[in-house]
């Protein structure tokens, strides 16, 4: 029997012919990633046993950017931990403010990880590099740990649903609404220890910001990973940029899956996931003119904090404000997209528009700072995760979104449809 | 190795964030966290969990984030199991480095009643809920996993 594009690299990087699904094995990484919250723990965990050296410390990136520029003298002491463990163990990609950047829009674009990597990340949208067709998946701080020590993490081997994309998308709808519109219909265990493999003629139309954001949600239905073939869209983004060497993994012909969908994004339309759980999905067509008003937006995350997002949301913005009683907060994802932007004028859009820019940082998304929910307050976003106060207060509310929608919504003061704006 | 104590009950899809909030992350110390746990589903559960309580949930327990946090600070707040009907993966794995307890048995998690008396048998699987009286059997664990939870850990079974 043939074998998932994602068992293909997990079999490689076992040093096995083949795997099967359920097997569970031990595998080399190419990258182990923490960040603020999660290294510090990890960082723990390899003192209190006793570990004296890291496997390599050019396979090891800490990026500082859940709760950074330190929001307080907690968070500060943890970066400050994790700062130390990197000096002492010469951790080539660890990278404070000034260098970082939310960890899943700068890993890719530091060329840190590529086709056919295998990596794992002490944070659950890990995920993400399977846009570049790796096999790539969020662990815990003592699997980071253990992956720091040993250069090898356990697997067990995960069967796959296919997802055929088909049709060229229409209007408005983006890489979110793709991810947003699969969740809805699946749900949120939809694919539950299993890849999520993405293939099909449609792909074409997915640009790499598209491919990076239906990755980093596969976890958003459960997934082990979602993982895209590689073509010429990732090797234009990854030539020259991915310091690894590109190992491109195609899923065999015979390869079986639990089961496949058809996506035909000529039929998908701009999507919006109600509290509280991504699977709450409704299209902008089945939201009521004025039916659901909001208090902020947020534009950004390892999600949508890349520069086609804000693109797509200066657009939206250009020549008009956000409306009265409307916060708006746009976040791009690294040091390098937020010079894009500037130079591409996209901050004066913003600006003149009543919004506001931030420098990279998870902050809000996960209820962190830069942007906090009081009781009773909504929000329109585009991160990933609309759980009971996830964005502050138990009592707030929020609602995922792609930047167009955002943004369309935060002229209006209600969620709306961008044609509409 | 056993368990036994009063049950915590809850529902599907019980995510990380109302398990630990996120702006308790700002530490990563157990007994902080474990002051904190479960406060944005239930604010009175670190009022009501005695040591050796056992929680029990419906599907997709532990779902979104990875942080490692949320087991910590179950298991912190005198947690000695969780049964659930299925996990989110991270959490799972995640459990099973930090050696907290956990099974899977959908016909448990449905079944068994907040406040109900429960013991667990670990070596067998064999689940009793005592206020009741049915038995019900868990998944066993698979023999790899069974060896990094005999040496004690994820970090023990990598060094040892």
């Amino acid at each position: 029997m043939g074998m998932t594009m994602s068992q293909k690299i997990l079999a490689a990087h076992a040093g096995l012919d083949e795997v099967k699904a359920g097997q569970l094995i031990n595998a080399k990484l190419d990258m182990v990633l923490g960040n603020d919250v999660t290294s510090p723990v990890a960082i723990n965990v390899f003192e209190e046993n006793g570990a004296t050296a890291v496997f390599d410390n050019t396979k090891i990136a800490m990026i500082m950017d859940h709760f950074t520029p330190n929001k307080d003298i907690k968070a500060a002491t943890l970066v400050k931990q994790t700062r130390t463990f990197a000096g002492k163990y010469d951790i080539k990609n660890f990278m404070d403010v000034g260098m970082m950047g939310i960890e899943h829009a700068l890993l890719p674009e530091k060329g840190l990880v590529g086709p056919g990597c295998l990596c794992i990340g002490a944070d659950s949208h890990t995920c993400t590099y399977g846009a570049l067709g790796a096999f790539s998946t969020g662990v815990g701080s003592t699997d980071m740990a253990a992956g720091m020590i040993s250069g090898k993490a356990w697997f067990k081997v995960p069967s796959a649903i296919k997802f055929n994309i088909v049709g060229k998308p229409q209007g408005y709808v983006s890489g979110k609404d793709v991810i947003l519109h699969i969740i809805g219909e699946i749900g949120v265990d939809g694919a539950l220890y299993k890849s999520m493999e993405f293939a099909g003629e449609g792909l074409q139309y997915l640009n790499i910001d598209d491919r990076l954001c239906i990755a980093n949600m596969a976890i958003e239905a459960g997934a082990k990973n979602g993982i895209f073939p590689v073509d010429d869209i990732t090797r234009a983004y990854c030539d020259g940029r991915y310091q690894g060497t590109p190992v491109e993994y195609t899923a065999d012909e015979d390869a079986e899956y639990d089961a496949e969908y058809t996506v035909d994004l000529s039929t998908l339309r701009p999507t919006v996931a109600f509290p509280h759980l991504p699977e709450n999905t409704r299209t902008v067509d089945e939201i009521g003119e004025n039916e659901v008003k909001i208090d902020q937006c947020v534009i950004g995350s390892c999600t949508n904090g890349r520069i086609s997002d804000l693109r797509a949301a200066a657009e939206v913005f250009k020549g008009k404000k956000v409306a009265k009683g409307v916060r708006c907060i746009i976040i791009p994802g690294t040091q390098s997209i937020w010079l894009q932007a500037m130079h591409e004028g996209l901050f004066d859009i913003f600006i003149e528009a009543g919004a506001v820019v931030s420098t990279p940082t998870c902050g809000p998304c996960l209820g962190g700072h830069m942007g906090i929910l009081a009781a009773g307050e909504r929000a329109i976003s585009t991160t990933n995760r609309n759980f009971v106060g996830r964005m502050g207060h138990v009592d707030s509310e929020v609602y995922l979104a792609s930047p167009a929608v955002a943004a369309a919504s935060a002229v209006k003061g209600y969620i709306t449809d961008p044609a509409k704006v | 190795m056993n368990a036994k104590g009063r049950v915590h009950k809850f529902g599907d899809n019980v995510d990380t964030d109302v398990i630990i909030p996120a702006r308790y992350l700002n530490t990563a110390s157990h007994k902080e966290l474990a002051a904190h746990c479960m406060e944005d589903i239930d604010a009175q559960f670190v009022n009501k969990v005695q040591e050796g309580d056992i929680m029990v949930a419906e599907k997709n327990f532990g779902c979104g984030s990875s942080r490692e946090h949320a087991p910590i600070a179950i298991k912190a707040s005198g947690i000695s199991c969780v049964i659930a009907s299925t996990f989110a993966r991270i959490f799972y794995r995640n459990s099973i480095n930090i050696g907290l307890p956990i099974l899977e048995c959908d016909e448990a998690a449905r079944e068994i009643r907040d406040g109900d008396t429960v013991s667990v048998n670990f070596d067998t699987g064999v689940i009793t809920d005592e206020t009741t009286g049915k038995t019900y059997q868990a998944e066993p664990f698979p023999e790899f996993i069974q060896n990094i939870i005999s040496k004690g850990g994820l970090i023990n079974s990598i060094l040892s």
